[in-house]
Parts: structure tokens; sequence; C-alpha cells
């Protein structure tokens, strides 16, 4: 016992290092195991304020771009709306029937915190919890996807963007309907790769992804980036598909949370199937 | 110090980055600048705090403080090694000031580049990757010490 003692006593530098270490290792794979404790993430009362009061800077500043981006929108809807149609019609009926239902909400909000340059890039928003927002949630902009809600508190969430190796989108190449899965190598923040497609089918330079509307999280049809460069795999069956992601990460500011109304009710049809 | 080097990796160095793959990491100055008398385990648990407030604004729990831990650890070991020779006198600081350009740039660099390797390394967290790995590492050491050694000039002259 005695020369156990002694041996602590020599070697205590030795050893509460590894000990340190140790435990902030167990942290990082604590983390990476989606287990954060839910008081030290950039969601947490503290940190989000200290964003919150920053980005009310740097949102001034960026309000030009922002404006003009809303501006693009709004043409788009214009362009859409029936007021910029002539009317070749005698008369149009409008009937309130039980043919469409909602399915999506969107929320808008407002980007705190981002990041593109380490491996797992996670977005911070201005609402959460109290606005109707939970985990699993897509979240877009107006160029395209931005990720997935991972945590929520009261007044903030936390977004796995695409930009994260924990990411997964389902994607879908628009002119033929074919299907596969999209993520980030952790390389370049501008692109993203897009696999499990079969080797036969043809895809060019220059092709639109949009997202498949199979997970219940975005709708159809949202777009997430352009074709850049066609990897066939010699001897396997897939190919692989770099792609330019339409949304530029470094610039993102106002986004929008998509609510599915009718998710739980896919959700609980799905699991169901499962289990018979 | 403490909070002022937290607050600056924050806001304002955590939104240098050129080309994705530089990004300086100056808080660890605070490990860098303790008075050599310091008693290690002191070191080592300001080292763990320092790395987990910075951990706790960009969402990497555990990285900034193992990577931090980690250099706290080594610290004594690089002075020991880079000595000068009739050893570091009581009531000295580890500055430029006290002990000549060379000797800290060699300090400063061979700290800083641990480091960034770990930090890195842990945040890739496997092998494959291993190119990207030193590249991030040697351009932000680089720019780092550059930071950390105008740093010296222009706050702690004295």
């Amino acid at each position: 016992m005695k020369s156990l003692l002694n041996f602590i006593i020599k070697f205590h530098y030795f050893i509460l290092f590894v000990l340190i270490e140790c435990f902030s290792i167990f942290l990082v794979v604590e983390y990476n195991d989606y287990h954060r404790a839910s008081f030290l993430n950039s969601s947490s009362r503290l940190s989000g304020k200290v964003y919150t009061s920053f980005h009310s800077v740097f949102q001034y500043i960026d309000l030009k771009t922002s404006n003009n981006e809303l501006n693009e929108a709004y043409a788009a809807i214009l362009n859409k709306s029936k007021d910029s149609y002539k009317d070749n019609q005698i008369e149009i009926v409008e009937v309130l029937d039980s043919l469409f239902i909602q399915q999506y909400q969107f929320i808008p909000a407002l980007v705190i915190n981002n990041s593109v340059n380490k491996q797992n890039n996670y977005i911070t928003l201005n609402i959460g919890a109290n606005h109707g927002v939970t985990s699993e949630m897509g979240v877009i902009s107006t160029r395209g996807v931005v990720g997935i809600v991972k945590d929520v508190t009261g007044n903030y969430a936390s977004v796995i963007s695409i930009i994260n190796r924990n990411s997964r989108v389902s994607a879908m190449i628009k002119h033929s309907g074919y299907f596969g899965s999209l993520y980030w190598d952790g390389t370049n923040y501008l692109y993203a790769t897009m696999d499990d497609l079969p080797n036969h089918i043809s895809v060019n330079r220059g092709d639109t992804i949009i997202t498949s509307g199979y997970s219940s999280m975005f709708p159809k049809g949202k777009i997430i980036g352009i074709v850049e460069e066609v990897n066939e795999s010699r001897g396997g069956d897939f190919m692989s598909l770099s792609v330019r992601l339409n949304n530029d990460f470094k610039s993102l500011s106002h986004v929008m949370v998509v609510k599915n109304l009718l998710n739980e009710e896919q959700l609980n049809l799905e699991k169901k199937s499962n289990y018979d | 110090m403490f909070v002022f080097l937290i607050l600056l990796q924050v806001w304002v160095l955590n939104n240098i980055q050129f080309s994705g793959y530089v990004n300086p990491y100056l808080y660890i100055l605070f490990i860098l600048l303790l008075p050599f008398e310091t008693p290690n385990w002191l070191v080592l648990f300001l080292s763990f705090f320092l790395g987990l407030s910075v951990d706790m604004f960009t969402d990497t729990i555990g990285m900034h403080a193992s990577a931090s831990v980690f250099i706290g650890f080594l610290r004594p070991f690089v002075l020991q090694s880079i000595a000068p020779r009739d050893g570091y006198e009581i009531g000295k600081l580890p500055r430029i000031y006290y002990y000549g350009f060379s000797w800290f740039f060699k300090y400063s660099f061979l700290l800083i580049l641990l480091h960034h390797l770990f930090l890195f390394s842990i945040e890739v967290f496997n092998f494959s990757s291993y190119y990207l790995v030193l590249v991030r590492t040697i351009l932000s050491t680089i720019f780092t010490t550059l930071l950390v050694i105008v740093s010296q000039y222009i706050i702690f002259r004295k």
C-alpha cells in the first residue's frame, strides 16, 4: 500500500494528465455518439445569448445581400402567382374542397451561428421549441436545402448542416428520377457527394439534384445542387456524383424550418409496416 | 486574459477562414504565457477549462479540451529541452522581452504545432485523411505562430 502511494506521488503529474486526457476523449466520443450533454452545446442559454448579440451586428452588414435574396424569392413567387398571367378563360371558379390539405408549413428563422471549416459543421437558429420546432425537421433557404434540426431548446435550435460528416440526405436526379443519398466528404464546403446510383443510368454535368421527398423532412423537389462531375466506379455497380451545392453556406442568413404536418401519420404507418 | 482570449477566439478568429484550411487558434497563448513557477497540475487544469470553454462555443465538446491538456502536459518538457544555458530565472515570464526572439519562436512554434496536430487529428478521428490533416496543421500553425509573435510585440512588450 505504501509503495502504491509512493508511486502515485512520484508520477502524480503523469497520472493526472492521463486522467484528464481520458476524460476529454471520453467527451469527444460521447459527442460523436450524438449524446452531447445538453447544457454544453451552442443552443444552451449562455452561448446562445452571446451569439445572438454578435449576430445582430453581422446581420446588419449582410442586410444588402439578404434583401437581394428576398427580392429574388419574391419575384419568383410573383412569377407564379395568378396575377402575373393573363386570364384566358371566361370564368374561374374557385372551390374550397377537401382534395388538397396543407402538408408543409414553413417557419422563417435567422442563422445566428454557422461554420464551414470543420468536419462537423452545425448551424444555430434563433427559434426553438417555443416556435414549434422539434428535432428531425428539415431546414431550407430560398436557395435550397440547408440541413436537419438536431437539438432544440426553448428559443434556439441547432441544425446539422449538409456539410457535416454525419449528415445524409435523400436526393434525386431531377430529369430521370433516380435517387441516392447525399453526404459530405469533409473537404470543400462548396461540394457534396451523392452515391448509391446504379451504373447504367445517364447523368450529365449540369443536371439538377433535388430532394426526393421520401424522407418526411423535406418536400419533394427542393433544389440541392448541380452535378459537377460524374465518377463511375470501376468494377462496382454504383457510381457517385460530385454535386456543387446551390446554397452558399458561408453567407447563410435567412432560412426556413419545414414543418411536415403529416409527418407523424407517415412515420406511424411506416413503423407499423416494419413491425408486421 | 482568460475571458478575453476566449471571446477573441469565438467572435473574431473563428470567423477567419482562408480556403477552408486555415483557422488560427490563438487562445492557447494563455497556456504559453503562464509563469514558469505555475505548478504542473494547475497548468493541466487551466488548460482543460480553457479548452472546454472554447468547446462550449464551437460545439466540439472535448476536442479543444483534450488538445489543450495535451500541450499543457508537454509544456514543462519543451521548456526543459530548450532552456537557456543558465536556466530560467525566478520572476521572469516566458516572453520575447526576457528570452529573445529565437527562444520564444522555438518554444511557441513547437507547442502550437503539437496542439494543432492533435486537434485536427482528433477532429477527423481516423487515419485515412492524414494528408488533409497535415496540410491544415501546417497552414494553421504558421498563422497562429505569426499571431502569437505579433501579440508579443503589440500587447506584452513589458
